[in-house]
C-alpha cells in the first residue's frame, strides 16, 4: 500500500488532462449562446459516439488488414436483439455477457 | 429493483434517488470493468493505493487500462499523459452535448456535473433527454455519484482480490461494456420517427465504413473521435 512522488505527479497529470475536457464545456455554455447549427450538430453526437464505440469493438486492427472480430460480432447480435425487445439496459448486459461466456466456452 | 431505463414518456422526478435508480442498470458494467482494472493494475505493478487513487482522480475506464499498459511498458510520463488526454477527449463532445441543459444551475454545480461525466452516465443522460427533453441536477448528481462510488469500490476490490480472481476474460465480463454501449445506442433510436430513424441508420452504415478505413492508420480511440466529428457533420448537412 505505497506510492512514490513521481507516480503521484504522473497520476495528477493524467487527472488534469481528463478533467479539463469534461468541465470546460459546462463553463463555456454558461457564457456563450451556442448557435443553432452547433446545437443540431450536437444532437447527432450521442448516436454517432455510441455507434463508433460499438463498431470499434467489432473490428480487429492488430494485423496489416483490418478484419472482423467474430467473437464480438457474434455476441453483439443477440445483445442488440435483447435491447430492441426488452429496452432494458441490465437485461441486455446480462445477455451480452452470457453469450460471450458461452462463445468462449465452445470455441 | 427497477431494471428498466424509463421507457415511458411520463416525466420522472428530479430527485437524487431517481438518479440512483437509473444508474443501477449500468452498475454491472462498472463492477465487472472495475474488477478487471484492479486485477490488471496489480499485474502492472501498481499498488492497491495507486489503483484506488487512479480511479478516484482519473475516473475513466479505458484511460486507466491504457495507463497500466504504458506504465508497465516503461513509456515516458509525457507519452502517458498525452495518450490519456487523447483517449478522454471524446468526453469534451459528451459534456458539450449535455451541458446546455444545466445552465440554470450554479457554476460550482456545473463543474460537479462535468467532473463526474463518463461514457455510461452520458449514455443514460442522453437517453433520458431523448425521452423527456429535460434533465435535472439532483437526478444527475444521483446518477453520477452512484457510478463514481461503485467504480472506485470495484477497482479497489479488484486490486485486493487480484491474485485470486479467475481470468475475467473467459467469463465474458469484459463484454459488459460493449453490451452497454449497444443497449444505449438502441435506446437512443427506439422512439424516433420513421424518417429520422432511416437517416440515423444510413449514418451508422457510413460510420461503419469510416471506422473501418480509419482503423488502418489510427488507434481505436482516435478513430472514434474523428469518425464521430465527421459523421455528425454529415448528419447535419444531410438532414431534411
Amino acid at each position: 500500500m505505497t506510492t512514490t512522488l513521481p507516480m503521484i505527479l504522473l497520476m495528477l497529470g493524467c487527472a488534469i488532462v481528463t478533467w479539463l475536457p469534461r468541465v470546460i464545456p459546462f463553463i463555456l455554455v454558461r457564457n456563450v449562446q451556442l448557435p443553432d447549427v452547433v446545437l443540431r450538430w450536437l444532437s447527432y453526437i450521442p448516436v454517432c459516439i455510441l455507434s463508433a464505440l460499438v463498431l470499434e469493438s467489432l473490428f480487429n486492427a492488430e494485423k496489416s488488414i483490418v478484419t472482423f472480430d467474430w467473437f464480438n460480432l457474434g455476441a453483439l447480435i443477440p445483445t442488440l436483439i435483447t435491447a430492441i425487445a426488452t429496452k432494458s439496459l441490465s437485461k441486455t448486459v446480462v445477455v451480452g455477457v452470457l453469450t460471450m461466456a458461452l462463445l468462449r466456452y465452445f470455441f | 429493483m427497477n431494471t428498466q431505463v424509463n421507457v415511458n414518456h411520463s416525466l420522472t422526478l428530479d430527485t437524487f434517488s431517481q438518479g440512483i435508480k437509473d444508474c443501477i442498470p449500468t452498475l454491472l458494467g462498472y463492477i465487472s470493468i472495475g474488477l478487471a482494472f484492479g486485477v490488471i493494475g496489480i499485474t502492472s505493478n501498481l499498488s492497491i493505493l495507486e489503483i484506488f487513487l487512479l480511479s478516484v482522480i482519473v475516473y475513466a475506464g479505458s484511460a486507466q487500462f491504457i495507463f497500466c499498459g504504458l506504465y508497465v511498458a516503461g513509456a515516458p510520463f509525457s507519452v502517458i499523459i498525452i495518450t490519456t488526454f487523447i483517449v478522454n477527449l471524446r468526453h469534451f463532445l459528451m459534456s458539450l452535448t449535455v451541458a446546455p441543459h444545466f445552465t440554470r444551475y450554479s457554476p460550482l454545480r456545473n463543474i460537479g456535473f462535468g467532473t463526474l461525466l463518463t461514457d455510461e452516465t452520458f449514455g443514460v443522460a442522453v437517453t433520458k433527454l431523448t425521452k423527456e427533453k429535460h434533465l435535472g441536477g439532483n437526478w444527475m448528481d444521483g446518477l453520477n455519484l452512484t457510478a463514481y462510488i461503485t467504480w472506485i469500490a470495484s477497482c479497489t476490490l479488484g486490486g485486493i482480490v487480484g491474485k485470486w480472481l479467475p481470468n475475467a476474460e473467459s467469463l465474458g465480463l469484459d463484454f459488459a461494456l460493449i453490451s452497454m454501449f449497444g443497449a444505449l445506442l438502441v435506446l437512443n433510436l427506439v422512439d424516433l420517427s420513421k424518417s429520422k430513424l432511416m437517416h440515423y441508420i444510413k449514418l451508422i452504415v457510413l460510420m461503419a465504413i469510416i471506422m473501418y478505413c480509419l482503423l488502418y492508420f489510427l488507434p481505436g480511440h482516435l478513430a472514434v473521435l474523428i469518425a464521430t466529428v465527421i459523421v455528425a457533420t454529415i448528419g447535419v448537412v444531410t438532414e431534411k
